[in-house]
């Protein structure tokens, strides 16, 4: 584990925000696609990518590779960044995302080096996380299992038939994130279901729980660490974010959950913040 | 026929709002798609007796299913892979079994829901939903035949499944749905297209490019999967001696092995299905897909051509 200096925290910033930039980039291409919850995501994806996941860029395969779950899976655009930009396709790719010559499926699939789990269909990936930590018990093999859950997803009772599971295995190798950015597709979680006190659900069904600002690249760093040491529990961060992040006119409403910038003004202007944003890190 | 083209999930919403107004045992749920499937216009009027739960669609099959056994008619909505696909337990237990009055009607049936891919692009649902005993399987063939379908499921008791798709469709009827019929929409002799849903439009637009071949196709729309209109099928066949099924479905358990059934039972000619052969979709525009899978005008014009010279040679 690399110790964190303040020239890793720069480094894994501008990653976070080159995410950010290719997710507009990549939707607008596309017209289609969902910047909200791939903009809260862009800093866990950045640590994940280019500081905490031990994985092969040439090895994709490779069997002890630490195991990512998107379970988001419409966080894709986000995620395929990360996965070029960390070397396992071309970047050129990305601007092909959605298209029907294109690998870049809508939502994450197989055919996508450096995917391990089909995802989009939301509630599932939890459930796929524990599989992979049981094989790895199974063998003995030391690799850990993130998964990344919307809090809109968490609302679907597969999630927390995983979360019982994940407890009454003992599952320390399974790491669960919640990118808790508050909104979901049709409104606020808060006016359709309601998740408070997410913590102490989480607590009352067996996992230590670690609850920490989804934007703040020192405090993700953190939570992944302390999640090694848990002895016997699986833990979730929960990562409080907002939805957009990064793009004014994006960030807290709901119906950029899953649109592209709508003109050619609302494109440049996501762009023009998210530079200049870069500028000041 | 006057091809002008509408979305059909906003007139589902439309007629929910109508049948609001009209009957107060109606209820509307959705689970977490309400600004897709255009069920949020109920919501805003009647937000008393609108129940998005949230991404739960097994719970909200499950709700729908109480509701209905206290009296009340549910309409449920949701994508057409997570309405008959996640919750399908749940329909099948809960809603088909004790043969209650809830009306499952899902948008985004097909691989016309473009750019979301396979996850998304629901190829199976027909089939789920036409294996359930009790449940009856209506695939409107445009908006205002959706208008007249809503108004038809919510007057009869009993659960229906109702496939729309995300996409605009072009009118081609004034509405006049008869349950349990299908429709000649073009006059033929060589050769009929049987289609369902978004198809019958490319089908009927096939049949002009072959017009140019010289041969003459029949069109028939079957809007109603189950029960299947065996007359018309066993008429089309006498009349043309050759049949070809086209649907964005898989080309397993939909429209086609309906159709095939039917013909081996009770009037064998030869028959191709066309449609998904067994493959998940991908991503892309719907009309590039269309194309792709060869289920836009041109496509199903090449695919019947090459059936068609097969058999006559
Ligand atoms: C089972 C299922 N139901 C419905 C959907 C449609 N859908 C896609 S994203 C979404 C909202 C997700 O909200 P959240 O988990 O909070 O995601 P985020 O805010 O991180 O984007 C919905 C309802 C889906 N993908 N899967
Ligand atoms: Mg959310």
């Amino acid at each position: 584990m690399e110790a964190i200096n303040d020239e890793k925290v720069r480094e894994l910033k501008l990653k976070a925000n080159e995410i950010r930039k290719w997710v507009i980039k990549m939707v607008y291409a596309a017209q289609s696609g969902h910047p909200g919850g791939s903009l809260s995501a862009a800093d866990i994806l950045a640590v994940l990518y280019f500081h905490e996941l031990h994985v092969d860029p040439k090895n994709p395969d490779w069997p002890q590779r630490d195991r990512f779950v998107l379970s988001k899976g419409h966080a894709s655009p986000a995620y395929y960044a990360a996965l070029a930009m960390r070397g396992f396709f071309p970047e050129e790719e990305l601007l092909k995302f959605r298209k029907v010559e294109s690998f870049l499926q809508g939502h994450p699939s197989l055919m996508v080096p450096g995917v391990d789990m089909c995802t989009g269909s939301l509630g599932q990936g939890l459930s796929a996380g524990i599989g992979m930590a049981l094989a790895g018990k199974m063998d003995s093999l030391d690799y850990r299992v993130y998964v990344l859950l919307g809090d809109g997803e968490i609302e679907e009772g597969n999630v927390w038939e995983a979360a019982m599971t994940a407890a009454t295995r003992k599952l320390d190798n399974l790491v669960a994130i919640v990118d808790r950015n508050k909104i979901q597709l049709d409104d606020f979680t808060d006016r359709m279901v309601e998740l408070d006190p997410l913590e102490e659900k989480w607590r009352g069904f067996g996992w230590r729980v670690i609850s920490i600002n989804g934007h703040d690249i020192v405090q993700i760093i953190r939570a992944l660490n302390e999640a090694r040491k848990t002895g016997g529990r699986p833990t979730v961060i929960i990562a409080h974010t907002v939805k957009g992040k990064g793009v004014s006119y994006m960030e807290n409403t709901p119906v950029y959950h899953g649109k592209p910038p709508q003109s050619e003004e609302e494109y440049e202007k996501a762009l023009k913040e998210l530079e200049e944003e870069r500028r000041g890190i | 026929m006057n091809w002008d083209y509408e979305s059909p999930r906003k007139a589902y919403g439309e007629t929910l709002v109508e049948l609001g107004r009209e009957r107060d045992d109606i209820v509307v749920m959705d689970a977490d798609l309400s600004t897709s499937t255009k069920t949020a216009m109920f919501g805003t009027e009647f937000p008393e007796r609108f129940f998005n739960v949230g991404l739960q669609e097994q719970n909200m099959m499950g709700i729908a299913a109480g509701l209905a056994r206290c009296g009340k008619t549910v309409f449920a909505s949701s994508f057409a892979v997570f309405a008959t696909g996640r919750a399908y337990d749940q329909v099948r237990q809960s809603i088909a079994y004790p043969r209650l009055n809830v009306k499952i009607v899902a948008t985004h049936g097909g691989i016309t829901v473009g750019e979301d891919g396979a996850s998304h692009q629901m190829i199976e649902d027909i089939g789920l939903m036409s294996g359930l005993p009790n449940m009856r399987v209506i695939v409107p063939v445009d908006s205002n035949e959706v208008r007249s379908v809503i108004r038809f499921v919510a007057s009869e008791d009993g659960p229906f499944y109702v496939r729309l798709t995300r996409t605009a469709l072009p009118n081609l009827t004034d509405g006049d749905f008869k349950f349990g019929k299908g429709a000649v929409m073009r006059d033929g002799t060589d050769m009929t297209i049987i289609a369902t849903g978004i198809e019958v439009g490319y089908s009927l637009k096939a049949a002009e490019l072959l017009k140019e071949k010289g041969i003459d196709m029949q069109v028939v729309n079957m809007s109603t999967i189950k029960p299947i209109d065996r007359d018309i099928i066993i008429k089309s066949a006498r009349d043309t001696g050759l049949i070809m099924t086209v649907e964005d479905h898989n080309i397993y358990n939909g429209l086609g092995s309906r159709v095939a059934e039917v013909l081996s039972e009770n009037y064998p000619v030869r028959m191709l299905r066309h449609g998904m052969r067994d493959i998940f979709g991908r991503s892309g525009r719907w009309d590039t897909l269309l194309s792709h899978y060869e289920m836009d005008e041109k496509g199903i014009a090449k695919v019947a051509e090459n059936f068609y010279k097969e058999v006559k040679s």
